[in-house]
C-alpha cells in the first residue's frame, strides 16, 4: 500500500464540502419570502455538488493509473487512546463510486426537487452525499461505521417527510433494519480491535493495520458475518431485501436516486472493502453461501417483479437482481468477476438513476407508478419514451451500452470459478427482458387513452439532466477501458491478497496453456 | 483497398446517428434517401474490400483482422473492437449489404406518407450496421454485440406500429425467444473461453483441436440453442410467424434474408469446433429437418399472404441447418445467399400486393391479380419457381446441394427433406395460383365469410377478425395498382437474382471456377456429395425435379378452380401444430402463477412477515411502542446527527492545519 500525502487534502476536504453546504442551507434565514428561500436552497444545493463534483473529477484526474494502493491518503490521529483515526484513501475500487456520488447529487437535487420545505430537504441530502462519501473513502473501520450509519438518518427524514403513501412506517423499517445490521457490524468492528490489541499490543481500528490480524478460520467466520449482516440488509441481498421495496416505493424522487443508486452500494463496497480486506478466508469458506444467495436475488428479484404494477416496486425487485450479481462477481474471487463486480455497482448505480429520474417525471404527469393506469406514452412523448428505452435496455444488459460489460465480466468470473451458480445467473438475463419489456410496452405502447394523450414530453431542463445519463450509459458500454484499468490494478491486488491469505488461487486458471501439461479439464 | 473496410460498418451507423439528430427535418422522402445512401456506400465499400481480398492469394492471406480499439480488458480477458476480413464473411457482408440497399429504396415507397417514416429509417440503418458487424465480428463477444443489435432492431421494427396490440406483442416475443437463444450464447462463450483463454475466431480455431469432444460438443450445442432462437428453428420457432406484424419490407430484410440466417452463419463461422463435435451435428440436422418439415406442413395451411410466406421461411432455414448438420457449410451458405434472393423477392412481392390492395394480407380474398399486377406476378413467379425448386433456378441448385450432401450422410434426413420439397412446391404454389389467378374475389364482399383467418396467437386472431368486420378494404370500383418505381426496381433485381444465383455454384466442371469454391479455405472441402458419383447426382437432380413438378402440379389442380378446401387445412396446421398453446399451458401459466406465489405468499407473508413480525413482537413485548410511535426514533435519530456534527467539528479543529 503506498501511502501519498498531497499538499492539498483532496479527500479531506470532498467529505467536508457537502456537509458544510447542508449546515449553509440550514443556516438560510427564515425571515425572507418563502420562493426566496427556495431558490436561495436550491442554489446552495446545487452549486454545493457541483463543487464536489469538480473535486470528484479533479481527483480522478489526479488518480495514477496502474497504481493499486491508496492513493491520495490522509492520515490524522484522531481520538488516539480509543485507536480512532481519520483516515481517508482513494484505490481502484472506491474512485468510482465516489465520482457516482458526485455526479448523481447534483442530478437528484434538481431532478427531485421538492415543493415544501425545501430548505431542510437540500440540508439532509447535502448531509447524505457527506456520509455517503466518507463511507467510500473511510480507511478507519469506525469512521467507516460512522459515515455509515449517518447515511441512515437523512435518508429516514427524507422518506417520512417527502415521501408517499405509507411513508412512516417505510422509513421506520428501513431505518430500524439496517439499524440493526450495523450493530452487529459495530460489535465484530470491536472484536476484531481487541484481537488485534491481543496480538500487538496496539488498540486500533485501522483498516491497514487490521488487514494483519491473525484470526482463526472460526474467528474469521464469525466477524465476517458481523460485517456481512451490516452489508447484506444494506446493499440489499436476498432474502434481506423486504424494506427495500417499501422504502424505493415510499421515497421521492431524490431520495429513492440516493437510496437505490449510491447507499445500495455501500453495502456492496464494504463487502469487498472489509470482507474481503480483514477476512479472506472466510470469504472463501463462504462463497458458495453467498453465490447461493446472489443467484437467488437475481432468479427470485425477477420473477417478483414480473407481478408487480407499481413501477418503483417493479425496479426495486429489479435492482435485487442486479446486486444479486454485483454480489455473485465479488464471491467469484477473480479479477474479472470482482472487477466486473465493482463496474456493475457504477453502472447499476446510473442506470437505476435514471430510472427513477424518469418514472418520477412520469408521476408528476400523471400522478401514478401503477402501468395498468399508462398506456401508449410513446405518441405524446417521444424522446421521454426513447430516454427510457436506453435506459430499459442498459438494464437487461445490451451489449454496446454500461450495464452489459459488467453483468459479461460477472458472469465470465464466475462460471469459471462456480460454473452451475453463473448458469442459473445466465437464466436471469432471459427474465429481466420479460417485465422490463411487458412494463415498457404497458406504459409506453397501445393507443393512449384521453388522459395519457395529455402527457408532455420531456421539458429541455428534464432533457439536460437525463442526458449525461445517457452519455455515460454509452460511454462505458463502448470504451470501458478506462474505466476498467483504473479498478483492475486494485482489484488484482485485493484478489493477490485473498489468494495469499488462503493459500491458493480461488478462482482456477483459464485456458489449456494455463493447465497442468498433458492435463485438459473436462465438462463433467 | 482492405483497410477501408471498416465503412461496411461504419457508414450505416453514421447513417443512424445522423437520423437521430436530423432525421425529423429531413422527413419523407429525405430521411429514407440518406439511409439508402448510407447503406448502397456499405455496399459499395463492400466490393471494394471483396475486390481487394480477390487479388490476394488464395489461402492465410486472404484472412484479414482489424483491431480499432480494446474495449473489455480486465483480468485474463482482452477483447478487441475488430472486424475480420475472410471469404465466409465477406460472402455475408456482400449479399447482406446488397440486398439491404435494394430493400432500403423499396421501402422509401412502401413507407410513402407514414407518419413515423424517419423513425423507420433509423431502425433500418442501425438493423444494417448490426448486421455488418455480427458478420465482421473478429471474435464471438463481437459478434454478440451485432447479434443483440440485430435482435434490438427487430423488436423495434416488428413492434413499430406500436399502437397495434398484437404489434407490440409481436415485438415482445420476438425479444424474449431470442433471449433465451442468447443465453446458450453468453454460456457457449464461458465455456470457450475457459478452455482456450481467448474469444477470437483464430484464437479459438487454433485451440479446437485440443478441446476435449465433451466441450466441443457442448459449446456448439449451445451456440445451436443461441441459433435456433435467432433463426426460429425448434424448439423457438414462434415468435417468426408473429413477426410478421412488423412492415413488410422489415419482414423481407430481417426475418427472411439477413438476421434469420445469423445462426446459420456463426455455426459456419464456428466450423472448425463443429467438425470436431460429432453428435451435436447430428442434433443440428435432425432439428434442422424436422422444423423444415414442420414449417412446410403449417405453410400449407395459412391463408394470410405473409404467414405462408414466414413457415416457408422457417422452413427454409430449416435445411440450411440440415446442412450445417450434416458438415455442408457451403451449401448452407449457397441455400442461405438463394434463399435471401427469393425469399426477400416473394415478401417485397407481398408487399406489393398488399400495398395494391390497401392492406388487405389474406389469400381467400385476392385471386386475379396477375391482370392488374403484371410486374408483381411476373416477379413473383420467378421466386416461387426457385423455391419450388424449378430447374434451372437458384433453390434447384441449392437445396438441391443440401439435400445430395444429407444423401450421403444421413440417408433418414434426406427422406424427410425430400418430403419437405414436395410440401414446399405445393404451398407455394398455392399462395401463386391463391392471389395471382382465378376470380378476383377482392371484389365481392361475400368472399371475406370464409373460413375463420389462420392466426398464431389469440391476439392476432381478435385482430384479424377485427380486420375482417371492417368494411371491403378497395371500393367496388376501385383497382388494384402497381407498385411505383422505388419498389419496382428491387423486384426485378431480385427477381434476375433468384432466377440466376444457382449460377454461383453449379454442381458441374465447366471450366470456370465456381464462384462459391473461394469458401474452400475456410470450411476445407469435406463435403460429404463430392464422393458422389456423377449418376447418383443425377439420379438425385431428378428426383429433385420430379418432386418439384409434382408438387406444383397437385397444387394446380386442387386449387385452380376453387378457393375453398377446409379438409386441406385441418386446425392443427392452421393452429402451428397448436405449440403455442402448449407452451402456454407449459411454461406460461405456470410461469404466471408461480411469480404469483414468490410475490404474494413468499414475499410479503413468509420473509416480509418475518421482518414486519420481529418488529411488531418487539413493540408489543414493552411499553417502548407509543414512544417509538411518538416520536422516540425522530429523537434517536436526531441524537446521531448531534453526535456525528459534533465529531466532525471536533475533527476538524484537529485535522485542519
Amino acid at each position: 500500500m503506498i501511502h501519498h500525502e498531497p499538499e492539498f487534502p483532496f479527500l479531506t476536504t470532498l467529505v467536508l464540502l457537502p456537509a458544510v453546504g447542508a449546515v449553509l442551507a440550514a443556516l438560510v434565514p427564515r425571515s425572507i419570502s418563502k420562493e426566496a428561500e427556495r431558490r436561495l436552497v436550491q442554489a446552495i444545493g446545487l452549486v454545493t455538488t457541483l463543487l464536489t463534483l469538480a473535486l470528484a473529477i479533479w481527483v480522478t484526474v489526479r488518480f495514477r493509473v496502474g497504481d493499486g494502493g491508496y492513493q491520495m491518503t490522509s492520515r490524522h490521529s484522531w481520538a488516539a487512546t480509543l485507536g480512532i483515526s481519520w483516515h481517508l484513501g482513494v484505490d481502484g475500487i472506491s474512485l468510482f463510486l465516489v465520482l457516482l456520488t458526485a455526479v448523481l447529487f447534483p442530478v437528484a437535487l434538481t431532478g427531485g426537487a421538492v415543493k415544501q420545505n425545501p430548505r431542510s430537504f437540500v440540508a439532509w441530502m447535502l448531509l447524505l452525499e457527506a456520509g455517503c462519501l466518507g463511507s467510500f473513502l473511510s480507511l478507519d473501520v469506525i469512521l467507516f461505521f460512522i459515515f455509515f450509519d449517518l447515511t441512515l438518518v437523512p435518508v429516514y427524514f427524507v422518506i417520512a417527510g417527502w415521501g408517499f403513501g405509507n411513508r412512516s412506517h417505510a422509513a421506520t423499517k428501513f431505518f430500524l433494519y439496517t439499524f440493526l445490521g450495523s450493530a452487529l457490524m459495530l460489535v465484530a468492528m470491536v472484536a476484531l480491535a481487541v484481537i488485534h490489541d491481543s496480538q500487538t499490543g496496539v488498540f486500533t481500528f485501522d483498516l491497514v493495520s487490521l488487514a494483519h490480524t491473525h484470526l482463526s478460520l472460526s474467528d474469521q467466520v464469525l466477524l465476517f458475518l458481523g460485517f456481512t449482516a451490516a452489508f447484506a440488509v444494506k446493499a440489499p441481498v436476498f432474502p434481506f431485501h423486504t424494506w427495500s421495496p417499501d422504502a424505493y416505493a415510499a421515497a421521492p424522487t431524490g431520495g429513492a436516486v440516493a437510496l437505490a443508486a449510491i447507499m445500495a452500494k455501500l453495502g456492496t463496497y464494504g463487502i469487498i472493502r472489509f470482507d474481503l480486506t480483514l477476512f479472506p478466508r472466510a470469504t472463501v469458506d463462504l462463497a458458495p453461501l453467498l453465490l447461493t444467495l446472489g443467484v437467488a436475488g437475481i432468479v427470485y428479484g425477477a420473477v417478483v417483479a414480473c407481478v408487480q404494477r407499481d413501477l418503483k416496486r417493479l425496479v426495486a425487485y429489479s435492482s435485487l437482481g442486479h446486486l444479486g450479481f454485483i454480489v455473485i462477481g465479488i464471491f467469484a474471487l477473480s479479477t474479472d468477476g470482482l472487477a466486473g463486480g465493482v463496474l456493475a455497482m457504477v453502472n447499476h448505480g446510473i442506470i437505476i438513476a435514471a430510472i427513477f429520474l424518469l418514472i418520477g417525471w412520469i408521476y408528476e404527469r400523471r400522478g401514478t407508478w401503477n402501468v395498468k393506469e399508462l398506456k401508449g406514452l410513446q405518441r405524446p412523448a417521444p424522446i421521454l419514451a426513447a430516454s427510457f428505452t436506453v435506459v430499459m435496455l442498459a438494464a437487461i444488459g445490451l451489449p454496446g451500452l454500461n450495464g452489459f460489460v459488467g453483468e459479461f465480466l460477472i458472469l465470465l468470473g464466475t462460471f469459471v470459478a462456480h460454473r452451475w451458480w453463473a448458469v442459473v445467473a445466465t437464466a436471469g438475463v432471459v427474465l429481466s427482458a420479460l417485465y422490463l419489456l411487458w412494463a415498457y410496452q404497458q406504459a409506453f405502447h397501445g393507443v393512449a387513452d384521453e388522459v395519457n394523450a395529455q402527457t408532455r414530453d420531456l421539458s429541455w431542463r428534464e432533457g439536460l439532466l437525463i442526458a449525461p445519463l445517457i452519455v455515460l450509459i454509452v460511454l462505458i458500454g463502448v470504451y470501458p477501458k478506462p474505466v476498467l484499468d483504473r479498478i483492475t490494478p486494485s482489484v488484482n491486488d485485493l484478489v493477490a491478497h485473498v489468494d495469499r491469505a488462503t493459500g491458493a488461487p480461488a478462482a482456477p486458471k483459464i485456458g489449456y496453456r494455463a493447465a497442468a501439461p498433458g492435463r485438459t479439464r473436462r465438462l463433467p | 483497398m482492405i483497410h477501408a473496410a471498416y465503412l461496411m460498418v461504419l457508414l450505416p451507423l453514421a447513417g443512424f446517428a445522423v437520423l437521430v439528430v436530423l432525421g425529423r427535418r429531413l422527413g419523407d422522402p429525405w430521411a429514407g434517401w440518406l439511409a439508402t445512401l448510407a447503406v448502397a456506400g456499405s455496399f459499395v465499400a463492400t466490393c471494394v474490400t471483396y475486390a481487394g481480398l480477390l487479388s490476394r492469394p488464395s489461402g492465410a492471406s486472404r484472412e484479414v483482422t482489424q483491431n480499432f480499439f480494446t474495449w473489455i480488458s480486465a483480468g485474463p480477458l482482452h477483447v478487441h473492437a475488430g472486424i475480420l476480413v475472410d471469404p465466409l464473411s465477406m460472402t455475408m457482408a456482400l449479399f447482406v449489404s446488397g440486398v439491404s440497399t435494394l430493400i432500403h429504396l423499396y421501402s422509401i415507397g412502401y413507407m410513402k406518407r407514414d407518419r413515423d417514416f424517419p423513425k423507420f429509417f433509423l431502425y433500418l440503418n442501425l438493423f444494417v450496421a448490426s448486421m455488418m458487424l455480427l458478420v465482421l465480428g473478429s471474435s464471438l463477444l463481437v459478434t454478440f454485440v451485432g447479434w443483440e443489435g440485430v435482435g434490438l432492431c427487430s423488436y423495434f421494427l416488428i413492434a413499430y406500429w406500436f399502437e397495434r396490440p398484437s404489434a407490440a406483442s409481436a415485438g415482445k416475443k420476438a425479444f424474449i425467444y431470442n433471449r433465451i437463444g442468447d443465453a446458450g450464447f453468453l454460456l457457449a462463450m464461458f465455456l470457450l473461453f475457459e478452455k482456450t483463454g481467448t474469444l477470437s475466431y483464430r484464437g479459438i480455431f487454433a485451440h479446437a483441436s485440443d478441446l476435449s469432444t465433451g466441450v466441443a460438443t457442448a459449446a456448439c450445442l449451445l451456440l445451436f440453442l443461441a441459433a435456433a432462437g435467432k433463426s426460429a428453428q425448434i424448439p423457438l420457432f414462434p415468435w417468426l410467424p408473429d413477426a410478421m406484424e412488423g412492415p413488410t419490407p422489415v419482414s423481407a430484410l430481417i426475418h427472411a434474408a439477413t438476421m434469420v440466417t445469423a445462426g446459420v452463419y456463426l455455426l459456419c463461422r464456428m466450423s472448425p469446433v463443429l467438425a470436431t463435435a460429432h453428435d451435436a451435428q447430428l442434433v443440428i440436422a435432425s432439428v434442422g429437418a424436422a422444423t423444415a418439415f414442420v414449417g412446410a406442413t403449417i405453410a400449407c395451411a395459412q391463408d394470410d399472404i405473409k404467414k405462408v410466406v414466414a413457415f416457408s421461411t422457417v422452413s427454409q432455414l430449416g435445411y440450411m441447418f440440415l446442412a450445417v448438420g450434416t458438415g455442408a457449410y457451403e451449401a448452407a451458405i449457397f441455400l442461405m445467399v438463394a434463399h435471401a434472393f427469393y425469399k426477400g423477392l416473394l415478401f417485397l412481392g407481398s408487399g406489393s400486393v398488399i400495398h395494391g390492395l390497401h392492406d388487405e394480407q389474406d389469400l381467400k380474398r385476392m385471386g386475379g391479380l396477375a391482370r392488374y399486377l403484371p410486374l408483381t406476378a411476373v416477379t413473383f413467379a420467378s421466386g416461387w419457381f426457385a423455391l419450388a425448386g424449378v430447374p434451372p433456378l437458384s433453390g434447384f441448385w441449392a437445396k438441391g446441394d443440401v439435400l445430395d450432401n444429407a444423401f450421403a450422410r444421413y440417408p433418414t434426413l434426406w427422406v424427410i427433406g425430400i418430403i419437405t420439397a414436395a410440401l414446399t412446391a405445393y404451398y407455394s404454389s398455392r399462395l401463386f395460383i391463391l392471389a395471382f389467378t382465378g376470380e378476383a374475389r377482392w371484389r365481392h364482399s361475400e368472399a371475406t365469410g370464409g373460413p375463420a383467418p389462420a392466426s398464431t396467437s389469440p391476439a392476432a386472431a381478435a385482430q384479424a377478425a377485427q380486420a375482417a368486420s371492417v368494411a371491403a378494404h378497395l371500393g367496388p370500383h376501385e383497382e388494384p395498382h402497381e407498385a411505383p418505381v422505388t419498389m419496382a426496381v428491387p423486384l426485378v433485381v431480385l427477381a434476375v437474382a433468384a432466377f440466376a444465383a444457382g449460377m454461383l455454384s453449379l454442381p458441374w466442371h465447366t471450366g470456370i471456377t465456381r464462384p462459391l469454391a473461394w469458401l474452400d479455405p475456410v470450411f476445407g472441402s469435406s463435403l460429404y456429395a463430392a464422393h458422389q458419383s456423377t449418376a447418383t447426382k443425377w439420379v438425385l437432380g431428378v428426383v429433385d425435379s420430379l418432386v418439384a413438378f409434382g408438387g406444383i402440379g397437385a397444387a394446380w389442380l386442387l386449387w385452380r378452380r376453387t378457393w375453398r378446401r377446409p379438409a386441406l387445412e385441418p386446425d392443427f396446421l392452421r393452429r402451428v401444430w397448436y405449440v403455442n398453446e402448449l407452451y402456454d399451458l407449459l411454461i406460461g401459466r405456470p410461469g404466471a402463477r408461480l411469480a404469483s406465489f414468490a410475490s404474494g405468499v413468499i414475499d410479503r407473508r413468509a420473509i416480509d412477515g418475518v421482518v414486519e413480525g420481529v418488529g411488531t413482537a418487539t413493540r408489543g413485548a414493552g411499553s417502548a411502542l407509543r414512544r417509538l410511535q411518538t416520536g422516540f426514533l425522530r429523537q434517536y435519530a436526531l441524537g446521531i446527527v448531534l453526535g456525528i456534527v459534533l465529531l466532525l467539528a471536533f475533527m476538524l479543529t484537529r485535522v485542519w492545519p
